[in-house]
C-alpha cells in the first residue's frame, strides 16, 4: 500500500496528490462500476430462482428459503421465524397459506396445526446459487445442439478463413507477377463492401448454392476478408526472401515452403487474426438471422434472441444462457487480452 | 495444434506441386491466390452488380428471372417525399423514420463516444497505477456479443429491475424505459457508447502514446499552462488519430443494428428502427419480401459508406506518409 502511494505522489513531483489526480482516479473507478456492474449483476441474477427474481426491489445476492423435512408431510416445508404474538421467536415450518393466513407447525410437534397471520411470519433464508438454471438449459432447452452450432460455425469459419487469406497474403507478399496491383486494389474495393448492403444477392447466391438453412451458409461467404488479408500480408513482407530461396535450392515445393516455412513464421499475425474471427464469427448475429431460420440451426445469439422475444419471457433460463454465452470469449480475453488490444488496433476491428 | 492439419496439407501438396510444374513458380500465385479471389467475386462482387438489379426489379421473387424490370421505381417510391424533414409525408415513411433516427442516432453515439474515448484515452495515459487494467474494465465491453449487451441492459432496465429499484428507494420513482420512445432512443444511444468506447479508447490511446515526451518536455520549460499544453499540443498532434476514430464510428455507426434490434426490436413503434433494421425487415422478416426496396435503401447505404470509406483511405494514405 505504501508503496502504491509513494509512486502516485512522486508522480507531480510536488509530495502529494494534484487534484486532477483526485479527479482521474475518482473517473476510473466510476468506470469500474459502470463496466463490470451490469456484468455483475447479470451473473450474480443468474443464480436466482424465479421467486427471487421477481422480488421488487431486488436483493443483491441471490438467496433461498430454509426448509425442512417433516414426518407426515410430503415435501420440505418452508421455515420461518415467528416475529410477534403467543410464538414470537420460534421457528416453525408452514404447512399452507392463503389469504394471509398461514398454517404452520412446530418441527419438534408436527401434528399440531397452528394458524397465525402472513405478517407474523419472517422467512429464514441463507445465500444459494440456483444451479438448477443452469443445468435445466441441458435439459428443457436445445442448448447443446446451439452451443454445437456455434462452436462448429466459429471453429470452421476460422481456420477457413485463415487458410484461404494466408495463401492469398503469402502470393501478394512472397511473388513479383504481373496483375499482383490490380489483386491489391481488388481486396482493397471489398473493403467498402460491408455485409450489411448486400443482403439481399448475398441471400440469392446462398439459395442458389443450397446453403440456406444450412450452417455453410454462415461459413463460407465471410471466409475470405479483406482485413485478414491486408494483416497477413504486411507481415510476411517482413520475412525475408532468402529464406525461401534456400528452401528452394533444397528442392522444397512452393506450397511446401507455404505451410513449412511462411505459416509457421507468421504465426503471431495468424494468431491475431484468429482471435479477430473468433470474436467475431462467435458474437455474429445479422447474417445468420438471415440464412438461418429453422431453430434447430439457431446459434446461440440466435437462440438467446428468439427466447427474449417471446411473450413470457423465461428470465431464469434466459440470464443462465447469456452467461453460457459471454463466458467463452471472456475466457479468451482473460489469456489473449495483449493479442486482442494490439490485433484491433491493427486493423481497425474486423 | 495445426500439426493435426499435417495429413491434410500433404494431400493439397499433390496437386499443387502439379499446378508448380505446369504453371512456373510466379504464375503460381495465381493458384494461391484463387480461392480468395473466388470467395470475394461470389461474395462481395457479384452481389454488388446484383443489388443493383434488384433494386430495378420488382415483385417479391427472389429469383432474378422472376422479377419485373421497373426501372428506376423503387427509388422513386424511397424518394417520394413532399418533405423530406417530416417522415409522415413520405410514401415510404418507415423508411425516411429509419433514415433520420439512423442521422440522429450516428450524430448523438458518435459526438457522445468519442469525446468519452477521448478522456477516457487523456486518463489513461497519465501516470496512473495498474494502467493495464483500467484498459481493459473500459475494453472487455467490446467483445461482448451485441445480443448479449442488449441483454444485460434490459434485464437492468426492465419494469422491476435494479435501476428502477434504485430510483424507486431514492424516491424518484420507476420510468417504464424501453415503453417511452424517446428514453429508448437514449438508452439506445447508452448502451452503444457503453459496447464500443473501449475499441476507440484503445486506437486514441496509441496516438497519444506516440506523441513524443520531449515536445511535453519543451512545453514545461517554457511554463505552458496543462490546458495550454492540451490545446496547442497534444489536440494537433492526435488529430491524425482523431480523424480515424471519427470515420471509423461514422462506419460502423451507419450500420447499427445487432444490439438495438436485440434491445427494443426497433420500437417502442419505430423510434429505434435504423436503416440496416429498415432493410432487414423489408427483405427479410415480413411477408410479401420486398426484395427491390430492400436493395434499392442498400445502394443509398453504400453510396454513404463507399465516400466514408474512401475519406478512411486517404486518411491512412496521408498518415502513412506524413
Amino acid at each position: 500500500m505504501s508503496r502504491i502511494w509513494s509512486f502516485l505522489t512522486a508522480t507531480r513531483g510536488n509530495g502529494r496528490l494534484h487534484w486532477t489526480d483526485w479527479v482521474s482516479y475518482g473517473y476510473l473507478v466510476l468506470g469500474i462500476l459502470l463496466m463490470f456492474g451490469p456484468v455483475v449483476w447479470l451473473g450474480l441474477s443468474s443464480f436466482k430462482t424465479q421467486n427471487e427474481l421477481d422480488r421488487f426491489p431486488p436483493r443483491f445476492l441471490p438467496y433461498a428459503q430454509e426448509t425442512m423435512e417433516l414426518s407426515g408431510f410430503d415435501e420440505a416445508l418452508p421455515l420461518f421465524t415467528v416475529t410477534e404474538g403467543e410464538y414470537a421467536g420460534e421457528i416453525v415450518a408452514q404447512t399452507r397459506r392463503a389469504a394471509g393466513r398461514a398454517e404452520v407447525v412446530l418441527p419438534v410437534d408436527p401434528d399440531t396445526r397452528i394458524r397465525l397471520q402472513a405478517s407474523q411470519l419472517e422467512p429464514i433464508e441463507r445465500i444459494a446459487f440456483a444451479t438448477s438454471n443452469y443445468t435445466d438449459l441441458f435439459e428443457r432447452f436445445n442448448f447443446l445442439r446451439y452451443l454445437f452450432n456455434s462452436t462448429f460455425i466459429t471453429v470452421t469459419a476460422t481456420l477457413l478463413m485463415l487458410l484461404v487469406n494466408s495463401m492469398a497474403a503469402f502470393a501478394l507478399s512472397k511473388y513479383e507477377f504481373r496483375g499482383r496491383t490490380a489483386v491489391l486494389l481488388i481486396v482493397i474495393g471489398t473493403l467498402m463492401i460491408p455485409q450489411t448492403v448486400v443482403l439481399v444477392p448475398l441471400f440469392l447466391i446462398v439459395t442458389q448454392m443450397g446453403m440456406f438453412n444450412s450452417l455453410w451458409g454462415v461459413i463460407i461467404p465471410g471466409a475470405a476478408t479483406p482485413t485478414g488479408v491486408f494483416l497477413l500480408r504486411q507481415y510476411m513482407i517482413t520475412i525475408p526472401d532468402e529464406i525461401l530461396d534456400a528452401a528452394r535450392m533444397d528442392k522444397a515445393s512452393e506450397w511446401k515452403i507455404f505451410w513449412r516455412i511462411i505459416v509457421p513464421l507468421s504465426a503471431p499475425a495468424i494468431a491475431v487474426l484468429a482471435i479477430l474471427a473468433i470474436m467475431w464469427r462467435w458474437n455474429d448475429f445479422l447474417w445468420p438471422l438471415i440464412v438461418l431460420t429453422r431453430s434447430e440451426n439457431f446459434t446461440l445469439q440466435l437462440a438467446l434472441n428468439s427466447f427474449q422475444g417471446e411473450l413470457q419471457t423465461d428470465w431464469p433460463s434466459l440470464l443462465a444462457m447469456t452467461v453460457l454465452t459471454l463466458l467463452p470469449i471472456a475466457a479468451v480475453f482473460m489469456f489473449l487480452q495483449r493479442y486482442i488490444a494490439t490485433g484491433i488496433a491493427s486493423t481497425g476491428g474486423k | 495444434m495445426l500439426a493435426i492439419l499435417n495429413p491434410i496439407m500433404r494431400i493439397i501438396e499433390i496437386p499443387m506441386l502439379a499446378m508448380q510444374r505446369l504453371l512456373g513458380i510466379n504464375r503460381l500465385a495465381w493458384v494461391f491466390l484463387l480461392p480468395n479471389l473466388v470467395l470475394f467475386g461470389l461474395f462481395a462482387f457479384l452481389p454488388v452488380f446484383l443489388n443493383v438489379i434488384y433494386a430495378m426489379t420488382g415483385s417479391d421473387n427472389v429469383l432474378l428471372a422472376d422479377r419485373t424490370f421497373v426501372g428506376g421505381q423503387n427509388f422513386a417510391t424511397l424518394m417520394d417525399c413532399s418533405s423530406y424533414l417530416d417522415p409522415n409525408t413520405c410514401r415510404e415513411d418507415k423508411f425516411w423514420r429509419a433514415v433520420w433516427n439512423t442521422g440522429w442516432f450516428v450524430t448523438l453515439q458518435v459526438t457522445i463516444m468519442v469525446g468519452f474515448s477521448l478522456l477516457t484515452a487523456i486518463i489513461l495515459n497519465r501516470d496512473i497505477r495498474a494502467r493495464g487494467f483500467f484498459r481493459s474494465v473500459f475494453f472487455f465491453p467490446v467483445l461482448l456479443s451485441p445480443v448479449v449487451v442488449a441483454l444485460i441492459w434490459k434485464w437492468i432496465l426492465q419494469r422491476e429491475g435494479v435501476l428502477n429499484a434504485f430510483l424507486d428507494w431514492t424516491g424518484a420513482g420507476g420510468i417504464n424505459w424501453l415503453v417511452d420512445a424517446q428514453w429508448a432512443f437514449a438508452w439506445s444511444v447508452f448502451i452503444s457508447v457503453w459496447a464500443h468506447m473501449g475499441f476507440y479508447t484503445l486506437i486514441l490511446l496509441a496516438g497519444l502514446q506516440a506523441i513524443p515526451r520531449d515536445v511535453y518536455e519543451a512545453a514545461i520549460m517554457d511554463r505552458a499552462s496543462p490546458w495550454r499544453t492540451f490545446r496547442r499540443i497534444t489536440l494537433p498532434l492526435l488529430s491524425p488519430t482523431m480523424l480515424v476514430v471519427l470515420v471509423l464510428a461514422l462506419i460502423k455507426g451507419v450500420q447499427t443494428f445487432d444490439e438495438i434490434y436485440a434491445f427494443t426490436g426497433g420500437g417502442p413503434g419505430t423510434a429505434t428502427t435504423f436503416i440496416i433494421q429498415y432493410i432487414y425487415e423489408e427483405g427479410f422478416a415480413g411477408a410479401p419480401r420486398v426484395f427491390g426496396m430492400a436493395a434499392a435503401a442498400s445502394l443509398l447505404v453504400a453510396l454513404v459508406l463507399v465516400l466514408l470509406t474512401l475519406v478512411q483511405l486517404w486518411i491512412n494514405r496521408r498518415n502513412v506518409d506524413g
